[in-house]
């Protein structure tokens, strides 16, 4: 596998990599649960068509902080948000805000491949009826083959998806989001279950459609966030406050190569995490 | 003591085989000797002894239909509300989920009498098909719910979760994801149901009452399967043979829905979840 098949790989120059207009602003976010925080104050914006990679320890609030994006974190129990998130200027938590529409606008993967119990066709179908997309077939089929699973689903398009591998599954819930036509993409630790091929074919994914889409990902795999990232937040656990917060941030060469904070740089040499 | 429990519990499920086992054995037997399949076509007379049980297998199934259809709606509907649609620690629902457990401890004659002041008095629907299925709807509700809400609650979060993540209607989540996955549980509920209406006797006594004529109407009387093997066998000297032979039929029956609904069912199943 050489590199110049995947020219992105190993990208690590200082040149801002596509639009700098911010499309999710998030202003003074804080997120608990009963009582415990899992971030205080967090501040940030998500620029427009990039991939903007999370990284950091476990238990540092990375997880909970996408999902608040899309208001998922009103599902969870005894949650509790404060401040406020701007997407495409408007806040999100406005009464006005249609909430199925945020949610097929900001679209999100999780950690798990989760195809709903359905056939693998109706896996997108159903999404798309839900929200009265027309020529919902042709759809569904192209999204398909935008995740490059078409050739090996089409002669078995209605038998269960659950049938798949865990990587087709992964794409299949991939397939699902973005045939919703979202402006961003949330990816919850997408490959922490696959293999090392699905995780390639997925980051190839990832760079297919990056620039259509706005990209979000949660990664604990640092390779994968040096390969896929234009733009990179440190999440850390901080000790006096006893919840999670941003380190540094900054483009991907700016963490990987000189990292101004010692902790980050350490993490990210592999010298501690 | 290990060997002991093990001996112990082989002791007592050969001693209930054996039982079970010898009143199948006895039903079979004496009704193979008698059949004929004229049993199952012509009216009964001189009281049941003679004659066969067309008209009490037609009204059997009526009062079936009729409860089935009143239990499975609100059954669903009922479940569904538990838990989907309230908050499992609230009070007030804890307080419902209790007494539908009380209501389906509660004895079958109390509903034949609640039945027969409500349906047959109140409402003036008297000694029917009718009164008799609702009255049997009632019985079963608790027991469906209860099933049901089980099936609900083993539906997995993250269903739920990708479902709202999709932007999906509750409703639409409900009817395509939901029900569809909690259906063998339902079927379950529904099985039970069934098999709690055709046992029933005391009940109908009060409620369907026991005319043995082919019924005309859902208001007409109508004796059930059960309650007819209870008058042979109780109030009808020379009516055992006959009893033999109509519990053969109600055993047949009940083996043969429940093994039509889970062929059925388990063929759909895989082809359509497969987990």
């Amino acid at each position: 596998m050489s590199l110049s098949k995947y020219p992105w790989k190993g990208k690590l120059s200082d040149e801002e990599c596509c639009e700098t207009s911010s499309i999710i602003s998030v202003k003074n976010l804080s997120l608990s649960y009963d009582e415990k925080k899992a971030f205080n104050e967090i501040s940030l914006e998500i620029n427009r068509g990039c991939v903007t990679g999370i990284i950091g320890p476990s238990g540092c609030g990375k997880s909970s902080f996408i999902h608040c994006l899309n208001r998922m974190t009103e599902l969870y129990s005894n949650t509790q948000v404060k401040g406020d998130i701007h997407f495409n200027g408007t806040s999100i938590f406005d009464i006005r805000v249609n909430l199925l529409e945020l949610r097929k606008d900001i679209g999100i993967v999780f950690q798990e491949p989760t195809p709903l119990p359905l056939s693998i066709i109706s896996n997108i179908e159903l999404p798309l009826k839900e929200h009265k997309f027309n020529n919902v077939q042709d759809r569904a089929v192209q999204a398909l083959k935008d995740v490059g699973l078409w050739n090996e689903v089409k002669d078995k398009l209605k038998t269960p998806a659950n049938n798949l591998s865990g990587g087709q599954k992964q794409r299949l819930c991939i397939a699902r989001t973005i045939a919703l036509e979202p402006k961003v993409i949330l990816m919850d630790e997408p490959c922490s279950s696959l293999d090392p091929i699905s995780t390639d074919r997925i980051e190839e994914l990832i760079h297919g459609i990056k620039g259509k889409y706005t990209i979000l990902i949660v990664t604990h795999n640092l390779a994968q966030a040096r390969r896929v990232c234009d733009y990179i937040f440190a999440f850390w656990y901080d000790e006096t406050s006893s919840c999670g917060q941003i380190l540094e941030s900054g483009t991907c060469a700016e963490i990987f190569q000189h990292s101004q904070n010692k902790i980050i740089r350490d993490y990210v040499g592999g010298i501690k995490g | 003591m290990e060997s002991l429990t093990k001996w112990l519990s082989w002791l007592f499920g050969l001693v209930l085989i054996i039982i079970l086992g010898y009143i199948l054995g006895d039903i079979v037997l004496v009704s193979l000797k008698h059949f004929s399949w004229n049993f199952l076509l012509e009216s009964p007379y001189s009281a049941g002894r003679k004659g066969g049980i067309f008209p009490i297998i037609i009204s059997t199934l009526l009062i079936l239909c009729i409860s089935l259809l009143a239990v499975i709606p609100i059954g669903l509907t009922s479940a569904l509300f538990l838990t989907e649609y309230s908050d499992r620690n609230n009070k007030s629902i804890i307080f419902i989920r209790k007494s539908i457990e009380i209501l389906s401890a509660v004895p079958s004659i109390v509903f034949g009498l609640f039945g027969n002041a409500v349906f047959s008095v109140y409402l003036g629907f008297g000694f029917s098909i009718l009164s008799g299925g609702l009255t049997l709807a009632i019985m079963a509700l608790p027991l469906f719910i209860t099933t049901a809400e089980k099936g609900f609650r083993s539906v997995p979060t993250n269903y739920r979760l990708v479902a709202s993540s999709l932007g999906m209607s509750k409703f639409t989540m409900i009817i395509s994801i939901i029900v569809p996955y909690a259906l063998p549980s339902i079927f379950v509920g529904i099985i039970l149901s069934i098999g709690r209406a055709l046992a029933e006797t005391a009940a109908l006594i009060f409620t369907s009452g026991y005319v043995d004529r082919m019924p005309e109407s859902f208001f007409d009387s109508g004796r059930s399967l059960s309650i007819h093997i209870y008058d042979l066998s109780m109030n009808v000297p020379g009516g055992d043979v006959n009893a033999y032979k109509t519990s053969f039929v109600l055993i047949v029956l009940i083996l043969t829905t429940n093994a039509l609904i889970n062929t059925v069912l388990n063929n759909w199943y895989k082809k359509r979840i497969a987990l």
